[in-house]
């Protein structure tokens, strides 16, 4: 299993990318001068997400630092495990929606302390592995076309975070406990 | 919504520095946060430009007519009103395939390309329309079917079993992707 998967975490990409190239050129497309055609609007598209971006980390840069996070940790873990969620998961779980890069930091550090192999070591590598981070993605998606009413699309968000988090706990329990 | 959550973030943040003594660090994280706004943005560069560029020959090679023949079902039934050929199909066709096989980075370039043919179909230019709504509920939740991440996480951290978490992640994925669908549904028309 640890085999297949690497293997095709290894080899879909590059198939994939031949085999569009192959057969565009199979179909006769000018294929460099389509790849250019495409490729060209990506410079104008990452620079226009600058704002939106510098704008988001700054904020989560603040509740980072000020230590306003682990106050609100302390707010929401009874919550959390009023939900079933063990209060060791509960940090991960707020920082999940909010930094990817920060959420990874924590997973590996809870696979190191408690062992990849324990529940909550198989916990939080589901509860990672099942969800994205929300507020990147928001951040990213609405400011490369400008929307700034974003509608019910974070509350979504969030609350999907939330049951992900709840199934990651229930499912673990069923498989592993 | 949004502008609640970040004057919230920023104002008790500052606030709660003020009361615990940590003041003297606000400036400096704020320009360093600002200054990995940018690393990401600038990062994204590299990605975007090769994927928008793959995303033309996709659609020219007629790869984009096989890939429609396995989703096309789902997205039809996600998007109604999205017009079947118009290119904002294509680009959400590929966002789907994208997260489904795990192409790593490729993801974020075809959802944003969608989220550009969406909003040439939006009717109120600031305002999120139902499609593009539901396009992020699919994107937070993630729609995966090999965690690679996780398990080169678990792999490093001397796993005997590093993916005996795939079975359980497409649970709680899948389950989490059908709660934000039922709840996009739900909240779109309260929500205007």
């Amino acid at each position: 299993m640890v085999k297949l998967v690497n293997f095709l975490s290894v080899w879909i990409i590059p198939v994939f990318i031949a085999l569009v190239v192959g057969l565009a050129l199979y179909r006769k497309v000018n294929v460099f001068d389509a790849f250019v055609d495409g490729a060209k609007e990506g410079f104008k598209m990452s620079v226009r997400l600058i704002p939106f971006l510098v704008g988001m980390m700054v904020a989560i840069g603040l509740l980072r630092d000020s230590g306003l996070m682990d106050l609100l940790v302390k707010l929401i873990t009874p919550v959390l495990t009023w939900l079933a969620i063990p209060a060791e998961i509960v940090p991960l779980a707020i920082m999940r929606p909010i930094s990817g890069s920060a959420a990874l930091a924590m997973t590996a550090d809870m696979l190191q302390r408690n062992g990849p192999d324990s529940l909550l070591g198989r916990i939080a590598s589901t509860m990672f592995g099942s969800t994205e981070t929300t507020l990147y993605v928001l951040t990213v998606y609405f400011g490369a076309v400008g929307i700034y009413r974003t509608r019910h699309a974070l509350t979504v968000g969030l609350l999907a975070d939330l049951g992900s988090f709840i199934f990651s706990v229930i499912v673990c329990k069923i498989v592993f406990g | 919504m949004i502008n609640y959550l970040w004057a919230g973030m920023i104002c008790l943040g500052i606030l709660a520095a003020a009361l615990s003594g940590k003041i003297e660090q606000i400036t400096p994280s704020i320009f360093a946060s600002a200054e990995q706004g940018v690393t990401v943005a600038f990062g994204l560069i590299s990605v975007m430009t090769f994927w928008l560029g793959m995303m033309k020959l996709i659609e020219r090679s007629g790869v984009i007519e096989m890939i429609k023949k396995v989703l096309q079902p789902l997205a039809y039934l996600l998007f109604p009103r999205v017009p079947r050929e118009h290119p904002a199909m294509n680009a959400i066709l590929m966002n789907m395939s994208a997260n489904i096989l795990g192409l790593g980075n490729a993801a974020t370039p075809f959802g944003i390309k969608a989220m550009e043919e969406l909003q040439q179909l939006n009717t109120r230019e600031d305002t999120a329309s139902d499609e593009m709504c539901t396009l992020l509920a699919i994107n937070t939740s993630s729609l995966t079917l090999l965690p690679t991440t996780v398990i080169a996480l678990r792999a490093s951290a001397g796993s005997l079993n590093p993916t005996d978490i795939v079975g359980t992640t497409i649970v709680a994925t899948l389950s989490s992707t059908v709660v934000a669908l039922i709840l996009d549904r739900l909240l779109r028309r309260r929500w205007l």
